[in-house]
């Protein structure tokens, strides 16, 4: 397990957040630190993606009350691009096609944004060609990719085999991927796997949000957390995922019940 | 949401290029009538047969009616209230640039189009239009080596008037429309380019034009002509200062391309645009059309339009040889209370004719945003072609686009496809970009690049780079 003394890098506290006008998270409440991989899983519905966006800062979503902080600073007034540039990294589960802008420029313009706040030099084209290769073999990808659209005509593998180059050229502190491992063959889902275990350093950490087991066969998470209605319900190691996976999510209700009933 | 509005408070940019030059302007007296014709033809020193083209001109300009069809509403032109000739004062046959006004040379090096030996751009000639005269043309020496004549259409008209009788008018007759005869009876100044037979022209020629005057219509005239076997890429910038009045600009442009010719006419258009309200700003009034005239010629229009109050243009082709291709790209970015009416006209005569066309609109503000094309295969137009793609995108909820493809087809034989879409700029894709640590700003310009990508690729490498700035420029500002 991790040491009690290590540096906290999450912490969300009692979150509330809607969407027009309907609350979606009635509650939240969740702490990682550094080196920590979490896993949360649900069912559809449960919240999950919204969590990932309101962390993200998704201009869609409010905050009705509650707190995020990161690194013990409040970051609910920051921009997305803002907290993408503290180390913020948001996996998606539906990348976005973006026609017409050329997935090399794209990612130099957002690797060099992140560098800046590091105080590091910006890159050039050349320089930065060095280090996309050198990243693309974390995920196994064609250089091809680069010269194409961003995510345009991409099949679904590719799209998240995009985002963890995108997470390798960040380095982020955090990151959250919603569901990187639905629609990936099991070839696409080892490679996603193994990228995202390369990447994670003791002082980052990774929550995954998923619906399956097997994504936690290839990373072990250091807790499970199930959401329900807009709330983590339960949290345990990963014997819990490994439980859910087994009896389905009606064990999990029926467990609530059972607690809810003992009150 | 808020998005909306702070994209469109980006889209809004204060205008770079409006201060006025401080320079002793000679001008004729307000008003138009037949003698104001021949004291412009008197003081530009001209032969007889252009006094009677003007003349013709303007007596058939009298019989028409401005036209109304485009459903643009603008206050109307006083005619009588404009200045057709203005000038800089200075020796007006200046042998060389150090004897040009320094002040002319700075004003054009603020625009960013350095004319002076040392710091002029390496691989463009350039024509420098300054109201209602050409102040310098770089370059000429190297060209003349090659037998390319690049000048001032006044020097044409004194140098070379056999060309100029034998063309001027011919694409674009004196009564073609009412703008059209207005520019071919008072037209000051513009640019000339004839490329001989089997040349291809070694550098990119490139016309700027800047209206300084407030009161001063422009009606500048260009006519390229390029000779059979022959090809040049051309390139037109234009600005304007900062009036609450509007100034009319009516220009006329002429392309000729003879047997497997092939000419390349690109425009950067950024006049004045008018303020938020829509006070002040350019009239852009303008007749473009190239014929192919010979077999296997091609015209390619490409325009990057950002400015004017009003943006009223077809760059049109005839393609009335064989096998001969026209083209069209076009980027519209209109804002605030501009409108933009443009588009293109393929004439297929010829047979197995080509043509091309790509739009992007892209409206902000309370503007306005029209694609207006013709396609019309004539009968003899065996095996024609036609690909028309017109896109349009939204940035905010006052803003509209349409777009009116006309199809006229006398010929079974030819096929003709026409793709449209509308689009808004999407929050998603804002936000992926954002969530990766690019600004607001840097991503709503980014979307609209990749938006125009299409036409950014047809255009001449530097003048790509200026075009994306450009968009981006009026894109910029502060994030609310």
């Amino acid at each position: 397990m991790i040491s009690s003394t290590s540096e906290t890098i999450l912490s969300i506290e009692n979150l509330h957040a809607s969407v027009e006008d309907q609350e979606i998270l009635h509650g939240v409440n969740l702490v990682v630190k550094e080196g920590e991989i979490h896993a949360i899983m649900g069912r559809n519905g449960s919240g999950k993606s919204t969590l990932s966006k309101v962390i993200a800062g998704h201009p869609s979503y409010k905050i009705e009350s509650g707190s995020i902080q990161f690194k013990g600073k409040n970051i609910l007034e920051l921009e997305p691009e803002e907290r993408a540039r503290i180390g913020i990294f948001l996996g998606f589960q539906y990348p976005v096609e973006i026609p017409g802008v050329s997935n090399l420029e794209f990612l130099r313009v957002a690797t060099n944004s992140r560098r800046k706040e590091l105080l590091k030099s910006e890159l050039d084209t050349f320089q930065f060609e060095d280090l996309v290769k050198d990243r693309l073999k974390i995920v196994e990808m064609n250089p091809a990719f680069l010269e194409r659209s961003v995510n345009e005509g991409f099949s679904g593998g590719e799209k998240k085999r995009n985002e963890i180059l995108q997470m390798a050229l960040l380095e982020p502190i955090i990151s959250i991927l919603d569901e990187t491992d639905s629609g990936l063959d099991i070839d696409a889902l080892r490679i996603v796997a193994s990228g995202i275990n390369r990447l994670s350093q003791p002082n980052s950490a990774t929550i995954l949000i998923t619906h399956y087991q097997r994504l936690l066969n290839e990373i072990t998470p250091d807790f499970v957390h199930i959401m329900a209605d807009g709330k983590i319900i339960k949290t345990g190691n990963k014997e819990l995922a490994i439980d859910l996976e087994k009896s389905g999510y009606d064990f999990i209700d029926k467990n609530t019940k059972e607690k809810e009933r003992a009150k | 949401m808020t998005q909306s509005n702070t994209v469109e408070e980006i889209v809004s940019q204060p205008y770079k290029y409006g201060f006025i030059t401080e320079i002793e302007t000679e001008k004729i007296p307000k008003g138009l009538n037949e003698d104001v014709i021949r004291l412009i033809s008197t003081k530009k020193n001209e032969p007889e047969f252009l006094l009677k083209f003007r003349l013709r001109a303007y007596e058939q300009w009298l019989k028409m009616k401005e036209p109304d069809w485009s459903g643009l509403t603008y206050s109307k032109v006083d005619y009588q209230d404009l200045v057709y000739f203005a000038a800089p004062k200075q020796d007006i046959k200046k042998k060389s640039l150090d004897e040009v006004d320094p002040k002319l040379l700075e004003t054009f090096e603020k625009l960013g189009i350095p004319l002076s030996e040392q710091k002029r751009l390496s691989n463009v000639a350039v024509d420098a239009v300054f109201d209602s005269v050409s102040i310098a043309t770089t370059y000429k020496e190297k060209l003349a080596e090659h037998g390319v004549i690049f000048c001032s259409i006044s020097e044409a008209i004194s140098e070379y008037p056999d060309l100029i009788e034998k063309y001027m008018g011919t694409v674009v007759p004196i009564n073609d429309n009412f703008f059209a005869a207005l520019n071919s009876a008072v037209f000051s100044d513009g640019s000339f380019v004839y490329i001989p037979k089997g040349v291809e022209c070694p550098m990119e020629l490139s016309s700027y034009f800047r209206i300084n005057s407030g009161d001063t219509g422009q009606f500048e005239r260009t006519l390229i002509i390029a000779e059979e076997s022959s090809s040049v890429s051309y390139l037109e910038g234009c600005t304007a200062p900062m009036f609450d009045t509007n100034t009319l600009h009516a220009a006329v442009v002429e392309l000729v391309a003879l047997d497997n010719a092939s000419i390349k006419y690109s425009t950067v258009q950024n006049w004045y645009a008018g303020n938020e309200e829509g006070v002040g700003g350019i009239y852009n009034f303008v007749t473009k059309r190239g014929e192919c005239r010979g077999k296997k010629s091609k015209i390619s229009w490409s325009q990057v339009e950002t400015g004017s109050a009003i943006t009223w243009k077809y760059p049109s082709c005839v393609l009335q040889g064989d096998n001969s291709i026209g083209e069209f790209y076009s980027i519209a970015l209109t804002n605030n209370c501009q409108k933009a009416d443009t588009g293109t006209k393929m004439i297929h005569i010829g047979k197995n004719t080509k043509s091309k066309i790509v739009s992007k609109g892209i409206s902000a503000g309370q503007s306005k945003n029209s694609y207006r094309g013709l396609v019309s295969i004539s009968p003899n137009a065996e095996g024609a072609r036609n690909y028309s793609q017109c896109d349009s995108m939204l940035i905010g909820d006052k803003a509209s686009a349409n777009t009116y493809p006309y199809i006229q087809s006398k010929q079974p034989q030819s096929n003709i496809e026409h793709e449209a879409s509308t689009c808004r700029i999407s929050e998603d894709q804002l936000f992926y970009l954002q969530s990766r640590g690019i600004d607001f700003e840097e991503s709503v310009s980014m979307l609209v690049s990749g938006f125009c990508s299409d036409v950014f690729n047809e255009l001449p490498m530097e003048f790509a780079s200026e075009a994306d700035k450009l968009l981006a420029l009026k894109l910029e500002g502060s994030v609310g």
